[in-house]
C-alpha cells in the first residue's frame, strides 16, 4: 500500500476514487496509548483499518553517535535511556560486548547478581506491559495493579543502587557495587508475594470474556512474517518460533539455570498474552535458583585504568523482556568506540504492526500495539 | 411515623396552602410552585452529580487500593466542588473550525435532556415534579435528545477522533435504547400503567422483578446491560474510550462545556437506575415480606425516599464496580451484542412477558 508524507498530510491517497478521499487519521505522537511518542498515521474506511504506518524519530537523541565520544564505561549509562523498562539487562548486553572485547572474566557473584537483576527486571517490564494492556482496552484497574506489583521491584532496585529507573548498575567486569546485607530476604519475600498475584492477573483479566473476545484470532503474526521481519522476544515465540537468546545463545549464568522457554502457535494477540503471562512464572523460578545458588565473594573484576578497546568487531546478544537486544562494538585501539550500534528488539517488533493490523478496527491498533509491547526510546534512540 | 419525614404526601397541599396564604392569586402560587420546584431539582441535581463524581473516585480508588480524593475537605468531600471552580475558570475555548452554533447547543442539550428527565423520577409518595400518564414513555424518549447533544458535539467539534466517537454514540445509543425499551414494556405489560406513580403502586405486594417469574429478573439484567450503555460506561465507553479515542466526543470541548458533559453523564447514572429501582425494585416501596409483622414494620421504620436512594444507590454502586473491572468492548462486538443476542432476547422477554400477564400467572396476581 502506499501511503508516503505526502498522502499522511492530508491529501488524497492513491487509492482513493474520483471524488473519494480517504480518511487520514493521526493516532500521536501525543496520544494516550502509543506508549510514548510514537506518530502511528491510521487510514480508515469508518472503524476499518485500511493502512498504517509508523512515523518514527520523535526522541531521537543519537545514543549511537554519543557512544563514539565517550570511553565504554561512560557509554553504560547511555543503556539505560535505551529501553528504560529493562536498564539492568541493557546495561548487561553492553557489558558483554565489552568484557569479550578485553578479555574480563566476571565473578561469579556478579554472574548471580546479574540474573537475578535481569529477571527482576523482565518481571517489572511485564507487569507494567500487563497493566497498560488493560488500560489500552478501557479496563483502569490492572494499571495500578500493575503499577502496586511493580513498585516492589522498583523498591529492591533502589535499595541496591540508589536508582529506580535508569539504574547503570551492571557495569564491564561485573556490577557497581554489591548487594545490600538483606537483599536475598528481599528477593524472596518478593517471590512469594509475587506468585499469586500472577494467578489474579490472570483472575482479573486473562478470565474476562470481553478481554478474551478482544484478544483471540486479532493481530495473527504469522511465523513466516515474524521471521523475516526479525521479530523477536515474546511476540516471536508466540507465532510458534522457538527462539530465545536465553537459550540459543546463552550467556551469564543462564546455561546453568533450569527453565523453559514458554510457547504458543496461534501467533493472535491471546497467544502473545499468554506468553508473556507463562514467563512471568518462569522468571520466578529463574530467580528463586540463582537466588539459591549465590555465593559470597567479589562482585567486580579488576580492571585496568584505561579499557582500551583493542582492534576489532563484537557483538553481544541478550534477551531483555521485549526480545533480542544486540550491541556491536567495533574498536580501533583507542579509548572509545569507533563505533556502536544497537539492535533494538522494538523497532523489529513493530515494523510487524502495519502488516498484522490491516483490516483491524480502530481499537485494535490500540490493543495490537499493547501487545507488541514497544518502547519508543529504543526505536529512535 | 405520621410526619412529613415518612408521609410525604403532606407535602405537596402543605407547600400550595403556604404558598396561597402568601400570595393569595392562584395564577402566582402556580407561578410560585413551579419556581420552587425547579430551584429545588436544580439544586439536587447539582448536588447529585457533585456526590457521584465523589462516590466514583472513591469506589475506583478503594477497587484499585488507593485512598482517592483526600486533601479538600474531609476525605475529599470537597474535591469535586474544587475541579468544578478550576473547570469554570478556564478559558471557554471554542476551536477555530467548529460549527460554533452546533457546538455551543451540543452540551445544553446533553444536560438539558437529564435534567428534564429527572423531573420525572418519583422519589417518594407525591414527590415528585411532574407526573402524567406516560411518565415513562416521555423520559425514554427525552433521553434520546441527549444522543443528539453527544453527536451534535462529535459533528461541530470538526475533530476526527469526534467525529468517530460521535458515530459510535450515534450506533451504540439508539441499538441499546431498543434493549432497554423493550425490558421496561415486559414490566409495564404487568403493570398495566406508564405512570410512574401506579407503576409503583402495582408493586405494593411484591416487586415486578420476581413477581414477574423469570422474566422480570430477565428483563431487569437486559436492563441493566443496555443502561450501561446508554450512559457510555464502561464496558461500552466506546464514546469516549480514551485509549482510542483520546476523549471521543468531547475532546475539543473545555471549561464550563466539558462539565456539562460530565455532570450530564453523572446524573444520567442516577436516573437510569432510579428508573430500574422504580419500575422493577418497587420504587420507594419498602420491603415487605409476606405476613412477618415484625420485619415488615421494622423495614416500615425507613421512610419511603430512604428506599428509593437506597435502592438506586445500590445499582449506581453496581455500575460503578462493573466499570472499575471490565475492559471494553470493540465496536463490532457491541453491534453483534446488541443485535445478535441481547435484542432477540429482549423480545422473547416481551413475549413470554405478554403470555404470562394475560394469563395472569405471576405472583399475587390482581
Amino acid at each position: 500500500m502506499e501511503l508516503t508524507r505526502a498522502t499522511a498530510a492530508g491529501q488524497p491517497g492513491t487509492f482513493a476514487a474520483p471524488g473519494y478521499e480517504d480518511y487520514f487519521v493521526n493516532m500521536g505522537p501525543q496520544h494516550p496509548s502509543t506508549h510514548g511518542v510514537l506518530r502511528l498515521v491510521l487510514k480508515l474506511a469508518g472503524e476499518t483499518v485500511l493502512g498504517l504506518t509508523p512515523v518514527l524519530g520523535y526522541v531521537h537523541r543519537g545514543i549511537e553517535k554519543m557512544g563514539e565520544a565517550m570511553s565504554v564505561l561512560q557509554f553504560t549509562h547511555l543503556t539505560d535511556r535505551l529501553d528504560y523498562l529493562s536498564a539492568h539487562i541493557n546495561n548487561w548486553g553492553w557489558a558483554l560486548a565489552v568484557e569479550e572485547a578485553l578479555g574480563i572474566e566476571v565473578p561469579e557473584r556478579a554472574q548471580h547478581i546479574r540474573v537475578i537483576m535481569a529477571e527482576l527486571t523482565r518481571l517489572a517490564s511485564h507487569q507494567l506491559w500487563w497493566g497498560v494492556l488493560g488500560m489500552d482496552l478501557g479496563a483502569f484497574t490492572p494499571f495500578l495493579y500493575g503499577f502496586r506489583d511493580r513498585e516492589r521491584i522498583i523498591d529492591i532496585f533502589e535499595k541496591t543502587c540508589g536508582a529506580r529507573l535508569t539504574m547503570n548498575y551492571v557495569r564491564p567486569g561485573g556490577v557497581t557495587a554489591d548487594v545490600e546485607e538483606d537483599f536475598a530476604k528481599d528477593v524472596g519475600a518478593f517471590l512469594g508475594y509475587f506468585a499469586p498475584f500472577i494467578d489474579e492477573y490472570e483472575r482479573l483479566l486473562g478470565d474476562n470474556v470481553i478481554f478474551q473476545e478482544r484478544m483471540h484470532g486479532v493481530g495473527v503474526l504469522t511465523p513466516e512474517l515474524a521471521r523475516s521481519l526479525g521479530c523477536t522476544g515474546p511476540v516471536l515465540r508466540a507465532s510458534g518460533v522457538d527462539y530465545d537468546v536465553r537459550r540459543a545463545r546463552p550467556y551469564g549464568l543462564y546455561p546453568r539455570l533450569a527453565f523453559t522457554v514458554p510457547l504458543a502457535s496461534a501467533g493472535d494477540s491471546w497467544a502473545r498474552y499468554q506468553v508473556r503471562i507463562e514467563e512471568m512464572r518462569q522468571s520466578l523460578a529463574i530467580i528463586r535458583q540463582a537466588l539459591d545458588a549465590m555465593p559470597a565473594g567479589p562482585v567486580r573484576a579488576k580492571l585496568p585504568a584505561v579499557l582500551n578497546v583493542p582492534k576489532g568487531r563484537w557483538l553481544s546478544r541478550v534477551e531483555t523482556a521485549r526480545g533480542e537486544l544486540a550491541f556491536l562494538l567495533v574498536g580501533d585501539g583507542s579509548a572509545k568506540p569507533w563505533r556502536v550500534k544497537v539492535r533494538s528488539p522494538n523497532f523489529s517488533n513493530l515494523a510487524a504492526l502495519p502488516e498484522i493490523i490491516k483490516g483491524c478496527r480502530v481499537a485494535d491498533v490500540v490493543a495490537v500495539l499493547s501487545t507488541l509491547d514497544v518502547v519508543i526510546p529504543c526505536i529512535d534512540r | 411515623m405520621d410526619n412529613w419525614i415518612w408521609r410525604t404526601e403532606k407535602i405537596p397541599p402543605a407547600v400550595t396552602a403556604w404558598l396561597t396564604g402568601l400570595l393569595g392569586n392562584p395564577l402566582l402560587v402556580d407561578l410560585a410552585k413551579m419556581a420552587v420546584v425547579a430551584a429545588l431539582l436544580a439544586g439536587f441535581v447539582s448536588a447529585l452529580a457533585l456526590a457521584l463524581v465523589w462516590i466514583e473516585r472513591k469506589v475506583a480508588a478503594h477497587v484499585q487500593q488507593r485512598l482517592g480524593p483526600m486533601r479538600v475537605g474531609p476525605h475529599g468531600l470537597l474535591q469535586t466542588l474544587a475541579d468544578g471552580l478550576k473547570l469554570m475558570s478556564k478559558e471557554n475555548i471554542t476551536p477555530l473550525e467548529a460549527d460554533r452554533f452546533i457546538f455551543h447547543l451540543a452540551p445544553l442539550l446533553c444536560f438539558a435532556a437529564t435534567f428534564v428527565a429527572m423531573a420525572f423520577i418519583p422519589f417518594a409518595p407525591a414527590i415528585q415534579a411532574v407526573n402524567f400518564n406516560v411518565g415513562l414513555v416521555f423520559v425514554l424518549g427525552i433521553g434520546s435528545v441527549g444522543v443528539l447533544g453527544i453527536f451534535a458535539a462529535g459533528w461541530a467539534s470538526n475533530n476526527k477522533w469526534s467525529l468517530l466517537g460521535a458515530m459510535r454514540a450515534g450506533a451504540q445509543i439508539i441499538s441499546y435504547e431498543l434493549s432497554a425499551t423493550l425490558a421496561l414494556i415486559s414490566v409495564i405489560v404487568f403493570a398495566g400503567s406508564l405512570d410512574f406513580r401506579e407503576i409503583v403502586a402495582s408493586q405494593a405486594a411484591g416487586w415486578w422483578i420476581w413477581r414477574a417469574p423469570v422474566v422480570g429478573f430477565v428483563a431487569f439484567v437486559i436492563y441493566g446491560i443496555a443502561s450501561i450503555a446508554e450512559c457510555n460506561r464502561t464496558p461500552f465507553d466506546l464514546v469516549e474510550g480514551e485509549s482510542e479515542l483520546t476523549a471521543g466526543f468531547h475532546t475539543e470541548y473545555a471549561s464550563i462545556r466539558f462539565a456539562m458533559f460530565f455532570l450530564a453523564e453523572f446524573v444520567n447514572i442516577f436516573l437510569v437506575c432510579s428508573i430500574s429501582a422504580t419500575v422493577f425494585l418497587g420504587g420507594y416501596m419498602p420491603l415487605h415480606i409476606g405476613n412477618l409483622e415484625g420485619f415488615n414494620r421494622l423495614a416500615d421504620l425507613i421512610p419511603p425516599w430512604g428506599w428509593f436512594f437506597a435502592k438506586t444507590s445500590a445499582l449506581v454502586l453496581v455500575f460503578m464496580w462493573v466499570r472499575w473491572t471490565f475492559p471494553r468492548l470493540r465496536v463490532d462486538q457491541l453491534m453483534n451484542f446488541e443485535w445478535k443476542f441481547l435484542l432477540p432476547l429482549s423480545l422473547t422477554t416481551l413475549a413470554v412477558a405478554s403470555v404470562l400477564a394475560t394469563a395472569g400467572w405471576f405472583f399475587f396476581p390482581g
